[in-house]
């Protein structure tokens, strides 16, 4: 059962980077324009430059 | 849509918070210098966008143009916001129009987008955080229960309650904010045992932990958390989709009023608008500015502002307010405050008394509530009790107190309601129905008569006057001057079929209302009204309004109107969903009875008047003829729109009447108003049967509880089990 030691903080490990990810995506507002994001993949146009000053 | 944005073009970068608040072009200006925004947001809506290539073309169009930083289109809004520090919505517009975009100019400060989207995101945020630590403690907890012993399992314990105590904490904080609020009121709602089993069930099993005791929740805990935070969610989005809905309704209507520019009358934006300046508000027209009567005599609907229901009479040098509704007579309004603090303060009033207009109502939920809170206490203590007598072990007798919270706790039914009116009312958008209540769908459901206006209702509400020939040239200026001052849709065709006219100078206008137009012109009364108050018969059979000149015989002017698209689907469907079908009109028994016969409706009454109508709809309720729906579009419904239990108006209705009601009807279509009672009582039925299933679960659960034979993997698959069945049900709706 030592392996325990390496697989508990492992799992914990995974989890926490899908939590991570998941937070980063809810700050990021990707949950803002569901049905628009799922459109603009079909975009051959590039649009997410940043903005132009 | 040029005429949309007039006010922008008036007022520069919108940082009003309500489309009426800049009220002075002056004060603007004054707020614009003093808080210069870094970003110059413009806020466009686009109701007709739909693809991927409509985001790349408006996408495409508006950064083409010098100036525009960026343009973001969010598709799920119809929306598109555009940087464009110093640019108006006027002048991106037509590039719009160009590209083949139908675009209105929304008022950025009327989308309070970003508070509601902040709430969103944090139980979102508080979900995501239940669904890491529920993974990560049922992997534990599936080692525990298939047989980990010792050391093994108290170290798996501990590392549960690491990881589900701060999870607790952390999400169950909407459950213990509300608890906490309805304890400190006095009340028992869903949320107390929400939030006692929370605490009771995470402290037994830390002291188990502790104590090294093989029973461990933390699973449970977390599980139900999660669950429940997802029903918490489903009820926040579906309250938000109609908030944000019904606040583009107000972004869009930019406010106007009519001055008086030298006897000659403009429409011109509210924010043009400065003190001294002279306005004429129409009965039904909510009064645009504060101001002062200078001339004309009138009663006024304060219930928006102040909740009196009874109107008060306004006559010359009396002070009025913007947001009250004129009624009965034109009124010459001297502005005073253009100020936007006033109007500001005012109209939040005004949107948070509307709001809590119909809130007396219970709904189904609360009603389980009450019911359920106070028996699942009473069982979980009896429980404690009974152990204790019988054993004499305080641990043992909190274990199972403990395990009968859990199991009883209400699972399915956080998710039982909001599961059900998320996909109803998204099924009604898509039909077109806008739901601007919470608890309108219920109340709709349980309605069993269908009141139903002619005018703007049932037909278009956009007669044309039938042969202009009929009235003599020398009636036309009185005829003018008298249906300009009343916004009845006869009065408006009658208005716009004689536009070059110029209008006699006739007297001391006044709207009767349900009855017509009075006024003096040449010391003789002219009227232009219903035949029944002009003292004449009315033999013919469509529309007609009657122009009496002071002598000689009244003359009759004809009018046509059609029936609304759907009005036949839609009384069809109402009759075959079992409901009784009424008509109920201000307009004489020719055409009310002409258009009852085409729609099949047995029972009508012609020539009632604004009150005879709410006493019609009482006098319904008090026989027991079941709820009564109320469908109405003008100034004589809105007593009725508000006596009735549930309330239904077009988009194009008066505001007053829209304000009035629970649910809109977004297109020029009446067949969604059938459409939507059958759903409402669909969905009503699912709810019932969520609550029938979790109930079915709990009777099951609750005795083996009660007996001591809960275990965590019982509870853990009880609970998923009836969340996923009740979600499911839900769904069939669709």
């Amino acid at each position: 059962m030592e392996v325990l030691v390496f697989l508990i903080p492992v799992s914990l490990a995974l989890g926490g980077l899908g939590l991570a990810g998941f937070i980063w995506s809810l700050r990021n507002r990707q949950y803002d324009d569901p049905k628009g994001d799922a459109e603009r993949v079909l975009n051959t146009e590039f649009d997410e430059r940043p903005p132009q000053d | 849509m040029t005429d949309l944005s007039t006010d922008a073009r008036l007022t520069g970068p919108r940082l009003a918070a309500c489309p009426a608040c800049d009220v002075a072009p002056l004060a603007a200006r004054q707020a614009a210098s003093a808080r210069a925004q870094p970003r110059g947001d413009v806020i466009l809506s686009l109701p007709t966008i739909h693809c991927a290539a409509c985001i790349a073309d408006v996408e495409r169009a508006l950064k083409a143009m010098p100036g525009v930083r960026s343009a973001r289109v969010n598709l799920t809004l119809r929306r598109v916001t555009i940087d464009a520090p110093g640019m108006e919505a006027e002048a991106l517009i037509p590039v719009l129009d160009a590209a083949g975009y139908e675009a209105h100019e929304l008022d950025p400060g009327a989308l309070s987008a970003t508070a509601a989207d902040r709430q969103g995101r944090d139980i979102l945020m508080r979900i995501g955080v239940a669904g890491f630590a529920m993974m990560n403690v049922m992997i534990l907890a599936v080692s525990v229960w298939s047989g980990a012993e010792d050391a093994t399992r108290d170290l798996f314990h501990w590392i549960q309650a690491a990881i589900a105590l701060p999870t607790i904490a952390f999400s169950g904080q909407p459950f213990f904010k509300s608890a906490w609020r309805a304890l400190r009121a006095g009340r028992l709602n869903m949320d107390v045992p929400i939030s006692l089993a929370l605490i009771l069930a995470s402290g037994i099993s830390l002291y188990e932990t502790w104590q090294g005791g093989d029973t461990a929740w933390f699973d449970g805990v977390v599980m139900l958390c999660f669950f429940l935070l997802i029903g918490r969610y489903l009820d926040y989005r579906s309250r938000a989709v109609a908030r944000s809905a019904a606040e583009e309704l107000t972004a869009l209507e930019v406010p106007r009023a009519t001055r008086l520019e030298g006897g000659a009358e403009a429409v011109v934006p509210v924010a043009e608008l400065g003190p001294g300046d002279l306005i004429l508000v129409r009965p039904g027209g909510r009064i645009p500015a504060d101001g002062t009567v200078a001339e004309g005599m009138s009663e006024v609907d304060r219930s928006l502002l102040t909740g009196e229901t009874i109107p008060v009479v306004a006559g010359p040098g009396m002070a009025l307010s913007a947001g009250e509704v004129n009624l009965t007579g034109p009124l010459t309004l001297r502005v005073s405050t253009a100020g936007r603090d006033t109007t500001l303060s005012r109209l939040t009033e005004l949107v948070a008394s509307a709001e809590s207009a119909r809130t007396r109502y219970t709904t189904l939920a609360e009603r389980a509530s009450r019911l359920y809170a106070p028996v699942v206490h009473l069982v979980a203590f009896t429980t404690f009790l009974g152990w204790l007598a019988g054993t004499g072990d305080v641990r043992l007798a909190i274990n199972i107190a403990a395990a009968v919270l859990i199991i009883t706790c209400p699972c399915a039914l956080g998710l039982a309601v909001p599961a059900v009116v998320t996909v109803a009312s998204g099924r009604l958008f898509r039909r077109g129905l806008l739901i601007k209540d919470g608890t309108a769908l219920e109340r709709l459901a349980e309605a069993r008569v269908a009141v139903f206006d002619k005018t703007g209702t049932l037909t278009l509400g956009t007669p044309r006057l039938a042969d202009p020939e009929a009235l003599p040239e020398a009636a036309r200026p009185v005829a003018r001057a008298l249906a300009g001052a009343s916004s009845h849709p006869l009065s408006r065709a009658l208005a716009a079929a004689l536009g070059d006219v110029v209008p006699a100078p006739v007297e001391e206008l006044r709207e009767v209302p349900g009855r017509g137009v009075e006024g003096f012109w040449q010391g003789r009364r002219v009227r232009l009204g219903r035949a029944d108050w002009l003292g004449v018969e009315d033999e013919g059979h469509e529309q007609a309004s009657w122009l009496s000149l002071g002598q000689g015989v009244p003359i009759r002017l004809a009018f046509h109107d059609s029936l609304r698209p759907g009005a036949e689907e839609a009384v069809a469907g109402l009759r075959a969903a079992g409901m009784r079908v009424i008509l109920l009109s201000g307009d004489g028994p020719g055409p009310v009875g002409d258009i009852a016969a085409r729609l099949g409706i047995a029972e009508w009454q012609a020539g009632i008047d604004p009150e005879g109508k709410a006493a019609v709809i009482r006098r319904l309720q008090a026989e027991g003829a079941g709820s009564v729906l109320m469908v109405g579009d003008g100034l004589n419904d809105t007593v009725a729109l508000a006596a009735a239990d549930v309330a239904i108006s077009p988009a194009s209705a008066l505001d007053a009447a829209r304000a009035a009601s629970d649910i809109v009807l977004i297109g020029r279509d009446l067949a969604p108003v059938a459409d939507g009672v059958t759903t409402a009582r669909a969905s009503r039925n699912r709810i019932r049967e969520n609550f029938g299933i979790s109930f079915g679960y709990n009777i099951i659960a609750v005795p083996i509880a009660i007996l001591g034979f809960a275990t965590p993997l019982m509870a853990a698959l009880a609970m998923s089990l009836s969340s996923i069945t009740v979600t499911l049900n839900a769904l069939r709706l669709r």
